[in-house]
Formats: structure tokens, sequence, C-alpha cells
């Protein structure tokens, strides 16, 4: 039970690393709105296991060489400060280095115990803060300059290349996450690796995932955001070389072959050790902000980042040393199995690797990991299953909507139908009684002819039979007169206009405007012409002479200011 | 493949709306060209086929916008880019509705302005016509989009000296009695030339992208 109040501290301290370090992996593609937070927090959770499951030894032998903790109320003392100055650092919205608060309080353990330290390790993990960054800025730089280049030569359609960035980016932060696990899990590895029992420290190491996950998506998020835009307004393409740059770095500072790749040939070995992803991700930010000219680095900010790396270690070695303090004599919990203020000398750092490798290798992870896979797998399966019932609930709701709002528009269609049927029957109707009017018209005008033809035959009939020749003659010449009036058609005319104006008012209206001087009749003839009839069908109908037809024409075109080429019934039908 | 689906339809829309952009300019010229020399059904047609563009631009837009929004594509650039498609429809939504200011006030044009009227309305157009390809530049290599945008600037500097002569005319040179006619005259240019106005807009907007993507 104690044990695992012990291992507590080493849980916050997984927080802390899930809430700020494996936050700058995502950091500048969260705070560039490339990748969401969500995707972001799934793919650091996933690849930060992976990457310690299968990678993250060589970094922790270095850090347990600094001091090795070897009471577990000591681990837990060490832990626990280091995990709680990552989280006032983190509240403080200062980026800061989970490696850098373990190292402090390693040191005031060191410091507290009167153990010896290493300064040989400690210079190897101190310059690693320098060149963490210097590589970081330097990978970034090189990488920026020839992405650069390489896409002012292909000429990628902007929302293509967005597209590519969003998978780079998703790709180089797997890998960063990877790499991260590899390198970081030696914080909570090199502190409690030579106090705890195997079997607990199996179980704590998987519970420690856990947190850092939980870490990542409860408080990580901040921490992007100061990361992302607090430095530099990054652009997608900076986003994706500073989260490449990082997880190169971070790969080189945990991979024993390139570590032994180097010392083959000749070259002195990067030291292993957990390097800050703040400090390398600040670092790689600030390469982009020189090639782009350093004018846009916010040096406020930067230099808020820099004090935090100073006090961070100071911090955490002083919290640890008062509180080691206290856990030793007031609690009365050993901090340490060596006798306090003892000078035992500490064995040499290149002895140690066997002994933690072997220690490191003993960390058997199938028991808890099968276990939390199937509760993952349960809880996975009951949570799909509500998820599909919901979606088929809303399936069926949007179906239902769907169908409603279809009967709701064929109903709308229906009666649309209906009002154009009802619309074309009055239309239909009134016509009706147009033609109606109009047969009337023509038997009244048949009967009235017939009478006039009547009288007329039965006139002449008499005049055969008049032997008056002088009341003949008279006669005659007065049935004459009648047949010349009744041949003017007047009656006839005036209907044919009064049907021709009815069908062109727009016309009519449209002439008058815009030709106010027409007279009646020149506006009769213009409907004339514009029905396209000839000069002698206009001359019947205006009971005028051909050339007179034609003279009234010709001033008509005048009156209009029509050009001698152009065409007057093309130009009346477009008016 | 499915990632780049979003991004190819977006590509596709945005050169469908360009394209429509460049059509409606020329359709622009070329019916206020018909309304000077009388020919009324070709005016006619001009009208209807920039009405009918401009709604496919509107269209067109709003399908891009819905897809960036919706696909979460370029969310640095998406607002800028909308703007701009924003501002180059409204180059054409200008156009259209000049031209049918055109049919409905039918305003009398004297025959001695004809000319000046239908070199206006070609420099207002010719600046659309220049801004399409910066636009199209913008995509695929931002650092070409300064030099495309120049004669944006020059077709607007020359239609606004252009404008100010025909105003000057209308007022002081021209036997036009009625002052109701002048202003309608008046009106007239300032629609045409407002449309060079949009142009150079839109070429202000595009020379700040162009900055922000090339820094």
């Amino acid at each position: 039970m104690l044990f695992l109040i012990f291992i507590s501290s080493g849980l916050l301290l997984g927080w802390s690393l899930g809430s700020n370090d494996a936050a700058n992996i995502f950091g500048t593609a969260v705070g560039s709105r490339m990748i969401s937070f969500r995707r972001a927090a799934w793919i650091a959770s996933i690849f930060v296991v992976l990457g310690a499951v299968f990678q993250g030894r060589g970094a922790s032998e270095t850090l347990t060489g600094l001091g090795e903790v070897d009471a577990l109320g000591g681990a837990f003392t060490v832990a626990l400060f280091a995990g709680f100055t990552v989280f006032l650092m983190t509240r403080a919205r200062l980026p800061v280095s989970t490696s850098q608060a373990v190292v402090g309080a390693i040191l005031g353990w060191t410091f507290f115990t009167g153990s010896d330290t290493d300064y040989s390790v400690l210079t190897k993990i101190v310059s690693t803060w320098v060149s963490g960054p210097v590589l970081g800025m330097i990978f970034a730089a090189i990488l920026y300059i020839l992405l650069r280049k390489t896409l002012r030569r292909t000429k990628i359609h902007v929302i293509k290349l967005d597209t590519y960035i969003r998978i780079a980016l998703i790709m180089a932060g797997a890998f960063g996450a990877y790499s991260l696990g590899a390198n970081n899990i030696a914080n909570v590895m090199g502190v409690f690796v030579p106090s705890a029992p195997d079997i607990l420290l199996n179980f704590g190491i998987f519970f420690f995932f856990f947190f850092f996950a939980v870490g990542i998506f409860t408080y990580s998020e901040r921490v992007m955001q100061t990361v992302g835009r607090g430095i530099l307004a990054l652009t997608p393409e900076a986003a994706f070389i500073v989260v490449l740059a990082q997880a190169l770095v971070l790969f080189l500072f945990s991979s024993i072959r390139f570590s032994e790749m180097l010392m083959a040939i000749g070259l002195p070995p990067l030291p292993l050790v957990p390097v800050s992803s703040t400090q390398v991700v600040i670092g790689a930010v600030l390469g982009i902000g020189l090639v782009k000219g350093a004018r846009e680095i916010k040096i406020k900010t930067l230099s808020g980042v820099a004090l935090g790396w100073i006090i961070t270690p100071i911090t955490a070695g002083i919290f640890t040393f008062f509180a080691l303090f206290f856990v030793q004599n007031v609690f009365g919990i050993a901090v340490t199995k060596q006798v306090p203020a003892e000078i035992i000398e500490m064995p040499a750092i290149e002895a140690e690797p066997s002994m933690l490798a072997d220690v490191a290798q003993q960390i058997n992870m199938v028991l808890p990991g099968l276990l939390i896979l199937s509760m993952a797998i349960i809880v996975l399966l009951v949570y799909l299953f509500f998820r599909l019932q919901k979606k088929r609930l809303k399936t069926e709701n949007e179906l239902l909507t769907h169908q409603n709002q279809y009967f709701n528009a064929q109903k709308a269609l229906n009666d649309m139908e209906i009002n154009a049927i009802q619309m074309e029957n009055t239309m239909l109707s009134n016509q009706l009684e147009i033609k109606r009017q109009e047969y009337n018209n023509i038997l009244l005008n048949i009967s009235d002819q017939k009478k006039f033809l009547e009288s007329v035959s039965e006139q002449i009939s008499r005049l055969i039979g008049e032997k008056d020749l002088e009341k003949r003659d008279r006669e005659l010449k007065a049935l004459s007169a009648r047949l010349k009036q009744r041949m003017s058609f007047a009656r006839e005319i005036d209907d044919f206009y009064g049907k021709i104006e009815q069908t062109h008012r727009d016309f009519i209206v449209k002439l008058t405007e815009r030709f106010p001087d027409l007279t009646e009749k020149e506006k009769r003839l213009a409907i004339l012409l514009r029905l396209n009839l000839s000069s002698k069908e206009i001359a019947t109908l205006m009971n005028i002479s051909t050339k007179s037809a034609e003279i009234a024409r010709y001033r008509l075109r005048k009156k209009i200011g029509l050009k001698e080429r152009a065409n007057v019934h093309e130009f009346l039908t477009n008016l | 493949m499915k990632p780049f689906k979003h991004a190819n339809k977006s590509i596709e829309l945005i050169d469908n709306f360009l394209n429509t952009i460049d059509r409606g300019a020329i359709i622009f010229k070329e019916g206020v060209k018909n309304y000077l020399y009388g020919n009324r059904e070709n005016f006619v047609d001009n009208l209807k086929t920039l009405s009918a563009l401009e709604t496919d631009a509107d269209i067109y837009r709003r399908k891009v916008e819905n897809i960036l929004y919706t696909q979460s594509l370029m969310p640095q650039l998406r607002g800028d880019i909308m703007r701009l498609l924003e501002e180059l429809d409204n180059t054409i939504d200008l156009a259209k509705k000049s031209l049918f200011q055109f049919d409905v006030e039918v305003p009398k044009i004297p025959a001695e302005l004809n000319q000046d009227f239908v070199k206006l309305s070609e420099l207002s157009a010719a600046a659309i016509e220049s801004v399409v390809p910066a636009a199209r530049a913008y995509f695929r290599s931002p650092e070409l989009v300064k030099e495309k945008i120049h004669r944006v600037y020059l077709y607007e500097k020359e239609a606004d000296k252009l404008a100010d002569s025909i105003k000057r005319r209308v007022f002081q040179e021209l036997p036009i009695e009625k002052l109701s006619e002048k202003f309608h005259l008046r009106y007239f240019t300032l629609h045409i030339e407002n449309l060079s106005d949009a142009a150079e807009r839109v070429a202000d907007v595009l020379s700040i992208m162009a900055i922000k993507r090339t820094t």
C-alpha cells in the first residue's frame, strides 16, 4: 500500500511529462491549426508508449548514473517535487523541461544524502541542455531552407500543399512522439528503477503511461498554444519543420545505434540523455525565425522561456532538498540506504550499464498489458455499441425528417399545380368568351351583309323594270354611292384596329414613351409595319392608295430617326 | 486518393470560379458596346449570360467555402482565400448590376461619348482580366503575384482618368440641356469606373496575401 502511495508521485511526474513535454511535439501543429488537439493527443499518447517500450533503454542508464536514488522514500520525494515544479511552471504558462526538473531533484537528493555527484554525468546532461536546442535550431534552419526551395520549384497548389503538410505533420508528429517516449521515459525510470520491486514497477510504469496520456489530454493544450504561437507565428510548413527537427534530435539522443555509428567513424558519441523536447522545439522555432530574418521573434516570450530553464532545476533541487528533510525527520521514512552524511564512493558510471540494463530488462509489461488491454477492449465495445445505437436513432430521425420534408414539398407542388390548372381554366374560359363574342359579331355581320345585299338585289330588280330613265339613273347613282360607302369596311377596320391594339398594348406604350410626337395614324402604321405587312396591304387597311402608304412609311422612318439601311420591321420588333 | 479528394475538388471549383470572373469581364464590355450601338438583341443576350455567370460564380464560391470550412482545409489561409474570392465575386456582381442599370434606366448617351464609354468599359474589364491571372498565380507561385498585379493598377488609373474626362465633357462641353441627363451620364460613368476600383481592391488583398505566403 505504502508502495502505491510512493509510486503515485511517479504518476504525477508522468502527468507533468504528458502535459508539458509531449505537448511540445504537436504544439506547433496545433498552434497553426493544422491538426486538431484531440487527434494530436491520441497520436502522441500512442506513439510515446511505443517509443518507450521499443527503444526506451539507453537514456535511463545515464540518468541513473547521476545519482542512484536507492530508497523508495527518496524516489517518491524526488519524483513528487520534480512533478510539482513542472506543474508550477506549466501553470505560469512557461514551457519547461521535465528532464531539468528531474535532474534538479536528483541533485537535491544527492546533496541531502551527501552522496557523490558524478560531475562528468552532470556535465554530460547539462551540455545537452545547450546542444539539444542548438541541434534543433540547425536542423530546423537547414530543413526549412530545403523545403522552401523545393516548394518554389514544384509549384504545388496551395490547397494540395495543405493536405501534403497535414499528412507529413501527422507522420513527423508520430515519429516525434515515438522518440520522446524512447528518450523521456528515462525521467521516471531513472528515479524508480534502483529502488522499486519489479512486479509493482511493471504496473507502475503502465499507470505512468496512463497518466502520461491523461496529462496530454487535460493540460497540454495551453502549453501547445504557447509553443505554437508564443515565440513566432508559424506557417504550416514551418510547423512541420519544427516537429521533424525535434523528432530527429530526440531520436539521435536516444538511439544507441547512432551513438555506436558515431564512435565507429571516430567521432565522440552523443550522450544518451533525456533531453527536453521543450528546449529542442524552441531551438527549432528560433532556427526558422533566423532563416526568416529574426524580425518576428518575440524576445519577451523567449526570455521568459530561458528564465524557466534556469529556475526549473534550481527550484526542483531546493524543493527536494527541504522535502527530504521533512520526509526523513518528521515522517521517519528512509530516503536512502546509505548512512546519512557519510560519503560513500559511488560506483563509476562505466561499471553500471550492464547491471542497470539487467534491471531495465526485467520490467515485464505483458501481464499488466493484457489486463489493461482487455479492459480497454471491453470499454471500447460498450462505447461502440452505444454509439451505434445513437447513430441508428439519428439516421432514423433524419429519414423521418426527410420524408416529412418530401411530403410537404409534394403537397406544395400539388397546390401549385392545382393553382396553375385553375388559372389555365380561367384563361380558357376568358378566351372562350372572346371567341363567342367574335362568332356573334360574325353572325351579326353576316346577317347585316345579307340584309344589305338583299336590299341591293331588290333595288336592282326594281330598276330593271323601271321605265323612267331619269329616275333609273338617279337611283342607280344612289345605289353606286351606297355600295362605295359600304366598300370602305369602316366598321371592320375599326374592329381590326381595336383587336390589334389590344394585343400590341405593350408595344404602343413603349412607342409612345420613346416617340411621344407620333400621331394616332402613325402609331397604327407602326403596328402594321411591325406585323410585316406589305405597302399594298397597308394601303387597303388604311383606306389609302399604295403610293400614299409608301410616303407615310417614309415619314415614319424619318420621325423615328431610322438610318437609311436599317430595317424598319426589325427596329419595331426589337423596340 | 481519398485525402486529396476535397483538395482536388476545391482546386477545380476555384479554377471554374476564376474562369467565370474572366468571362464575366468580357461579356460586360461586349454588353456596353452593344447597348451603345443599339444592338438590342445582342445586349439582352449579354445581360442574360452575365446574369447566369454571376449566379455560377456565387455557387462556386459557396461550394469552395463549404469544403474549406467543413473539411478544415488551410486553417490559416482560408480566411484570406475566402476574402479574395468574395472580392472577385464583387467584381462580377458590380458588372451585372451595371449592365442591368443600362437595361432598366436606358440612359441617353450622346453619340459623341460612345467611343469614350466603350474605352472606359474596356479599361475596367482589362483591370479585371489582369487580376484573374494574378489570383491564379497566388495559389501556385505566390512570388509571381507582384509582377502580375501592376497591370491592374495601371488600368485602374487609366480608367479613373478617362472617367474624369467623360464627366468633364458631360458637364462642361456637350450641349446637354437637362441637368437630370447630365447626372444620369455621370452615374453611368461611375458605375463602369467602379469595376476597375473593385479590381484594384482585389489586387490589394492579393498583394498582402502573397507577402504572407512568401516571407
